[in-house]
């Protein structure tokens, strides 16, 4: 056995890279709850990639046919039902996960000098998996399916001057049609998971490089031993693994929990109004998004004033992208001099909680009627508008408020709380 | 006898020149690729005018049909809700049809050729969801007390009055579209090409 690897060493850097990443890849000793995410969504993908395989040994991209091949799945398959169940929610799990891991992020400072890169390619995974999940939601051909697509392409027809062209050019069609169906199909199981697998590795690889950041906020490599080991570090493999697995395994009940019992999910997971087939000429009651893109659906519908010449529309378009290019530039607007929460003082807390409040009723609002009232005082559209701008507040005064911060003193020492 | 010595200026201009004509090459290459997703000949040709016949069609009633795969309308207008297209001027983004789209033939107060027949597509100008036909006055519509017949796209919540003009204040920046048609004859309305009458 030493021999095979001997000579398979000789050839490929198995041994190496086996101690590089995990036996010898030193990750801070005092790891918690929140660092359970990266590995969870590692997890997912893998999930969504094996269940994906097997739903397309089934499914037909096919405009008169694809709503038939999914209840032909639901029904007809054996234990089709379960695969289809484990890609919709693992979709939604996804979200949850990555949302968890960006909060992390931000509690304990980890896109801070010198992890930017593994912050900014983070976020094109985020964008890449939006992309992602907009383009399956459309292969069920369901009614919802239909008009989201219908309403989401519509947003580049308001970018000025080439909008409609390009509009065409995605849809293929002067409507979502077949064409549309079809290449989203391609996209859907093609480009974009090549996007992501390529854009995970490069993600692990610069964490590799600088190392994982911790809930002190401090590095680790400052201190090491007689060996140029950390003194805090230990070693991702057993530790880590170990750890990882049972936090996958919680997971795992609570996911078999909502497949098994709850795989609608109360119609947040799936949508009512996607249990009939699409038509193009009924728009169902209440047109939603899925529940992970609601906090930007509605950063969309409250922009209902036209100013400086230009449509509340394409405002609406314009607020909705800065609200995601906010999360790139979050590196360079915080200037506090700790990194992890624990250090920091009271303004960024506030804020910060200020933030999670406003996204969260955002994501609320956007599953609601602009004009009820289901929050209490206004109606919904005066709500959006009032936590729009708590969002965007949040990043665009960050480099004051994160500056005058009263930070406490950082420790040299990781510490376990 | 070998040369060793190194020409740098000229390893940077083959170097330059070299990866320049490779990015031409690059956006020849993928120019087919790109512009293979633009709608095929089979869709330009689906996107062929449609006939609407309208001999059933009775005053305060609306039928859809479909062209370019778009929900077109086609209502037929009471007096009254003619008399009410006027009343609400006030309450409307555009009620002279300034900036939005429609053929010369229903460059009108009544957004139409007859005024009674108005051919419209059915979508928002907001983000393209379908209206719904909202044709009951008052508190019987669910909209307001004071509704006079309508459109209301469920989406965004934006209003339109019968003849497909936006109000003030809901988040679709114009009129509904209405598509170029032509009367063939009485009851039967071409969609899809505008009348030379």
């Amino acid at each position: 056995m030493s021999k095979l690897l001997a000579w398979v060493d000789d050839r490929f850097p198995a041994t190496k890279v086996w101690e590089e990443h995990l036996a010898k890849y030193y990750a801070p000793k005092n790891f918690n709850f929140w660092y359970y995410f990266g590995g969870l969504a590692v997890l997912v993908l893998v999930i969504q990639i094996l269940t994906g395989i097997f739903l397309t040994i089934h499914y037909k991209p096919d405009s008169e046919l694809a709503f038939a091949s999914v209840e032909y799945i639901m029904r007809d398959v054996p234990w089709g039902w379960l695969i289809r169940y484990l890609h919709s929610t693992g979709a939604s799990a996804f979200f949850i996960i990555v949302y968890l891991h960006m909060f992390r992020a931000m509690l304990y400072g980890s896109h801070r000098n010198p992890r930017e890169l593994i912050w900014l390619i983070g976020c094109i995974i985020y964008v890449a998996l939006m992309a992602e999940a907009f383009m399956g939601y459309l292969l069920p051909w369901g009614n919802m399916s239909y008009w989201g697509a219908q309403v989401i392409i519509s947003l580049f027809s308001a970018i000025p001057g080439i909008g409609e062209g390009l509009a065409l050019w995605i849809r293929g069609d002067f409507v979502v049609s077949d064409a549309t169906l079809n290449r989203f199909f391609a996209f859907h199981v093609v480009l974009i998971p090549l996007i992501l697998i390529g854009l995970v590795f490069v993600h692990i690889v610069a964490l590799h490089k600088v190392g994982s950041n911790n809930p002190d906020g401090i590095e680790i490599k400052k201190v090491k031993n007689e060996n140029g080991i950390p003194v805090d570090g230990i070693p991702f493999h057993p530790y880590y693994t170990v750890k990882d697995i049972m936090g996958a395994v919680f997971f795992l009940i609570l996911f078999s929990i909502v497949i098994f019992f709850m795989p609608e999910f109360f119609g947040i997971f799936l949508e009512k109004d996607n249990f009939t087939p699409a038509n193009p000429l009924q728009t169902p009651e209440d047109i939603v998004p899925l529940w992970y893109f609601t906090p930007y659906y509605s950063i969309l519908r409250a922009n209902t004033v036209s100013f400086f010449w230009i449509d509340a529309k394409v405002w609406g378009v314009i607020f909705m992208g800065l609200a995601i290019v906010m999360f790139f530039l979050l590196p360079w607007l915080d200037r506090s001099p700790a990194k992890s929460i624990r250090y920091r003082g009271v303004q960024y807390k506030v804020w910060l909680t200020l933030f999670v409040i406003s996204f969260v009723l955002l994501g609320y609002l956007g599953l609601k009627n602009p004009d009820h009232v289901d929050l209490f005082l206004f109606r919904n559209v005066i709500w959006a508008q009032i936590l729009t701008i708590v969002y965007f507040l949040f990043f665009l005064l960050m480099p004051f408020y994160s500056k005058a911060d009263k930070t406490k003193p950082v420790p040299e020492r990781v510490s376990f709380k | 006898m070998v040369d060793d010595r190194v020409n740098n200026e000229r390893r940077r201009f083959l170097t330059v020149v070299t990866s320049g004509i490779g990015a031409v090459g690059g956006i020849f290459a993928a120019t087919p690729f790109v512009l293979s997703m633009a709608p095929s000949e089979r869709a330009k040709a689906a996107g062929a005018p449609v006939e609407i016949d309208i001999s059933k069609l009775k005053p305060g009633q609306m039928v859809k049909e479909i062209w370019r795969g778009k929900p077109v309308w086609v209502v037929s207008r009471t007096p009254e809700m003619l008399e009410s297209l006027k009343a609400i001027e006030a309450e409307l983004q555009d009620p002279m049809s300034a900036s939005s789209v429609q053929p010369t033939n229903a460059q009108n107060e009544f957004r139409s050729e007859k005024p009674e027949i108005l051919v419209l597509i059915g979508i928002c100008t907001h983000l393209g969801c379908s209206p719904v036909q909202k044709f009951a006055i008052g508190p019987a519509s669910g909209i307001s007390d004071d509704w006079p017949g309508g459109f209301f796209c469920p989406c965004h919540g934006s209003k339109f009055d019968l003849a497909g003009r936006v109000y003030r204040n809901v988040p679709a920046p114009d009129n509904m579209e209405v598509p170029p048609y032509t009367f063939l004859n009485d009851t039967l309305i071409l969609v899809g090409e505008e009348g030379s009458a």
